[in-house]
């Protein structure tokens, strides 16, 4: 029952830590670690150079006293560590439905993950901060977006890092060598080939949501290669594709042929294999997709919800102009999910005086699926985003529409869903 | 009649219980209901079901990295399965698991095994797993998965 190192080979260090010569924080995290290794078969450990801790989403007792007890056993992080989502809007929740006892344990839990000495990013985007990693950097991830995005978008490597384990990894900075951390594990395995689909969709902000939700749905685990790509997505476009991709599926890793640093080909994608599967792509399966995302029925309408993954600045700065002079209807609200920091940056370049004029709100440090902020009575939201179309039916049995930004704004005035059905027909 | 497999324990621990299946991956976040054990993912099968106390039996879990967390806060409720038992290593369940040994002493027995075994263990009405991987099975599930599938949905 001893975490020995029968199959897992241990360096001298890490033997020390599960000798408790760390402290009793480090022996916990090591221990831990080691039966992971072993689980999952990986020959040995190796070291990570930061973390992304997932594990500060409050979901009860259980998670508030396994932060606490490594904080009072006086864990600390050892590489840095910043912090996803928590379950509270540290200083605006008595704006919202939260009850304070929820308030109170969340704050807790926020307060012990800084006690051990993470940086209090409370972003499920922290690829849009300072403490963005760089290529082929050895990171330990939690959060399935940011997972998908470091290993993606950038070519930092990353295993997707479940909550509890994110947190053990910053604490002894070594994890299982196995999976996406290895080169001959990151080459493509399904390939997705766009068969006419115009510039025009590709250049549309809606296509990289769809398109994710399809290739995820599809690929499950697997990585997926897109190929056809003509438009040159933006970063927050490729941040909308990993989402989507990371919720409808488990992706952690994919490519996209002259766009993702691991892919400037098709076969330098697929480390020069054949695909496993291959799957034609055009507009009548992204039709589909993008009708699967919403199950809302009618045109009532409660919320509309924007930021998962949590809004940047450029997304800030699209919105502006299209709530500038305009008024929500008094019936619908508008909620932005942003971090501190980018809704910080969005003030300072005036960004958010026509969100405030327009009646509507930013929340920061969480979002609508992590805390409960919502009001009972909200039932019917609408979003550009495909992981909170995904999610929030299961998380709030709420229905959801799915539409552009542009679909959400005019339908927070309208009062009802409303879209542009144009840009998606032939 | 009495079948018996022997399957990898990944946590081992001896438990017994009403086996509930499926062969579609659940995801614990938005799946599971931590404070009374119901299957609460609407697209998925079991929908409904409770698996407090059960010998749960899923291919792996799914999607979100929130599942381990959500699994643990159900081994605190006292609302977890008895026992899990997956195709293959699943890492985010055997973590919880893990930890759960770790904080409670309460650890999930959890048992990996392959498809041909998979399929036995669904089968059964009824599972009792041991410290070494062995899983003995009896019964076969006319009431699991068949009212199950044809539940109306929620």
């Amino acid at each position: 029952m001893t975490a020995g190192g029968a199959t897992v080979e241990l360096s001298d260090r890490d033997r020390a830590l599960l000798a408790g010569q760390g402290g009793p924080a480090a022996r916990i995290a090591a221990g831990i670690m080691v039966r992971m290794a072993e689980v999952g078969g990986a020959p040995r450990l190796m070291d990570v150079s930061a973390a992304h801790i997932d594990s500060s989403i409050y979901l009860g007792d259980a998670t508030l006293e396994f932060s606490e007890r490594l904080a009072d056993a006086g864990a600390r992080v050892v590489v840095p560590a910043t912090l996803n989502v928590s379950g509270l809007d540290e200083h605006h929740w008595r704006d919202s439905a939260v009850p304070p006892e929820w308030a109170g344990k969340a704050h807790r839990q926020m307060m012990a993950y800084q006690r051990m000495g993470c940086v209090p990013t409370w972003t499920c985007a922290p690829y849009q901060t300072r403490h963005k990693p760089t290529f082929g950097q050895q990171i330990a991830w939690g959060e399935s977006n940011a997972i998908c995005f470091a290993n993606s978008v950038i070519g930092a490597r990353t295993e997707r890092y479940p909550d509890l384990l994110d947190i053990c990894a910053a604490i002894i900075g070594r994890v299982p060598e196995a999976g996406l951390h290895l080169e001959e594990n990151r080459g493509g395995q399904d390939l997705f080939r766009l068969v006419d689909v115009p510039r025009s969709w590709q250049e549309d902000d809606t296509f990289y949501p769809v398109l994710g939700h399809l290739i995820g749905r599809i690929a499950g685990d697997r990585i997926p290669v897109v190929e056809g790509l003509d438009a040159r997505p933006t970063e927050d476009q490729l941040k909308a594709l990993c989402a989507a991709s990371a919720s409808s599926g488990a992706v952690a890793l994919l490519h996209v042929v002259g766009v993702t640093p691991e892919a400037p080909t098709t076969a330098a994608a697929l480390r020069g294999r054949n695909p496993e599967r291959t799957f034609p792509i055009g507009r009548s399966e992204l039709r589909a997709a993008r009708r699967e995302l919403t199950t809302a029925v009618g045109h009532q309408l409660d919320l509309v919800v924007l930021g998962s993954p949590h809004f940047s600045v450029a997304e800030f700065r699209a919105l502006a102009p299209l709530l500038k002079g305009r008024r929500r209807h008094s019936g619908t609200g508008l909620v932005v999910t942003s971090s501190r920091i980018m809704t910080a940056l969005a003030k300072d370049d005036g960004l958010l005086d026509d969100l405030e004029a327009f009646g509507g709100t930013v929340t920061v440090d969480t979002c609508v699926l992590a805390t409960p902020m919502l009001r009972p009575e909200v039932k019917v939201l609408m979003t550009n985003s495909a992981k909170y179309a995904y999610y929030s039916p299961g998380l709030l049995g709420a229905t959801v529409a799915f539409g552009s930004l542009s679909d959400c704004v005019e339908s927070a005035v309208a009062g009802r869903v409303v879209r542009d059905e144009a840009s998606w027909s032939e | 009649m009495e079948r018996v497999v022997r399957g990898r324990p990944l946590v081992p621990g001896s438990a017994a219980g009403a086996v509930l299946s499926s062969e579609q991956p659940l995801s614990f976040w938005g799946g599971y209901d931590q404070r009374s054990g119901e299957i609460i993912d609407r697209r998925h099968p079991l929908s409904g079901r409770n698996a407090a106390g059960t010998v749960l039996v899923l291919p792996a879990s799914r999607g979100s990295s929130t599942t381990s967390a959500v699994l643990l806060e159900a081994v605190r409720a006292g609302t977890a399965p008895a026992a899990i038992i997956t195709l293959g290593p699943d890492r985010f369940l055997a973590l919880a698991s893990i930890v759960a040994l770790e904080m409670f002493q309460a650890p999930v027995p959890m048992i990996a095994v392959e498809a041909g075994d998979f399929e036995v263990v669904r089968a059964a009405a009824y599972a009792a797993v041991e410290p070494d991987g062995t899983i003995r099975c009896s019964g076969s599930s006319s009431s699991g998965q068949s009212s199950a599938a044809s539940r109306p949905d929620a």
